[in-house]
């Protein structure tokens, strides 16, 4: 098995803010991210997808066709967009690392056809990011990925 | 969905690697420039991850503030800018290498609150880190 990472970046901006609590409940759990006009970040995706070498090809899968699925699942709903108003599949739900990753997870993992979906990290800040695994159990994630 | 969320933060400290169960000569073999009788010091970046689900009022694995908080409480605060061989707890025994120190810190994390702690990975300098995730387990340590 071979792990390939592709990477990209997009901007966005959202707000966290949940109708179910009061507006002094939302300042103290959100706190800035609770701003009402929103605020924005540069997120840089890595997606990575493991399979063994087509061994006509010597490529798990092209990485043409993984960039143009980034770009028409990814960039195309997100970028420069204002997440909670724009992208339907985060509708009802607080867009953070978390949810946006889950998001992306669902949007790639029927789409990749060679190789499968290993992971998902989406990075909100360089200090933040989340792994999504799917289902499975990240634990036995290939080392070194994407490093 | 199986979610790993991970922070980074920094600590600058100064150590020296020597062992008590070695002489000197040893030492300086096994160490070279890092058994500098004065120490020296790095900038170290921690990577703390963690997991659980995702609660569906929040978003969140775990709030942030809390997680910070935690981290601060438990190892910034008693890591950074310290002589970690004789201000840290651990390390009069222990040689502060990055492994025992990936170590410490996974353990001083482990009982977070909030989600389970997954792993700590921790940078020496930006061109070598260690990452500890625990013991299997049954595996009695």
């Amino acid at each position: 098995m071979v792990y390939l990472t592709r990477k990209i970046e997009f901007s966005a901006s959202h707000l966290y803010h949940n109708p179910a609590f009061s507006a002094e409940e939302n300042r103290r759990i959100f706190g800035k991210c609770n701003n009402p006009h929103g605020h924005g970040h540069n997120y840089v995706l890595e997606v990575t997808v493991g399979g063994d070498p087509d061994p006509a090809t010597g490529m798990v899968l092209d990485l043409k066709e993984l960039k143009e699925i980034l770009q028409r699942e990814v960039s195309d709903r997100m970028d420069h967009r204002f997440l909670n108003y724009e992208v339907p599949e985060l509708a009802g739900q607080i867009p953070t690392c978390e949810n946006i990753a889950t998001v992306i997870w669902r949007l790639l993992e029927p789409k990749i056809t060679r190789g499968s979906l290993h992971r998902v990290r989406l990075y909100e800040t360089p200090d933040l990011f989340v792994d999504c695994y799917g289902e499975s159990n990240g634990a036995g994630a290939a080392p070194g990925v994407s490093r | 969905m199986n979610l790993h969320l991970t922070r980074r933060y920094r600590f600058a400290a100064s150590h020296r690697l020597h062992s008590a169960q070695l002489g000197e000569a040893e030492n300086l073999r096994v160490y070279g420039k890092c058994n500098n009788p004065y120490g020296h010091g790095h900038n170290y970046v921690v990577e703390v991850a963690v997991s659980g689900p995702v609660d569906a009022a929040t978003g969140m694995i775990a709030n942030l503030t809390g997680l910070d908080a935690f981290v601060e409480r438990e190892v910034i605060e008693p890591f950074d800018h310290k002589y970690l061989n004789e201000e840290v707890s651990g390390f009069r025994e222990r040689v502060p290498t990055t492994e025992n120190l990936c170590i410490e810190i996974f353990n001083r994390l482990r009982e977070f609150p909030s989600a389970k702690l997954e792993r700590v990975r921790l940078e020496e300098t930006s061109m070598n880190s260690f990452e500890y995730a625990g013991e299997p387990a049954g595996s009695g340590r």
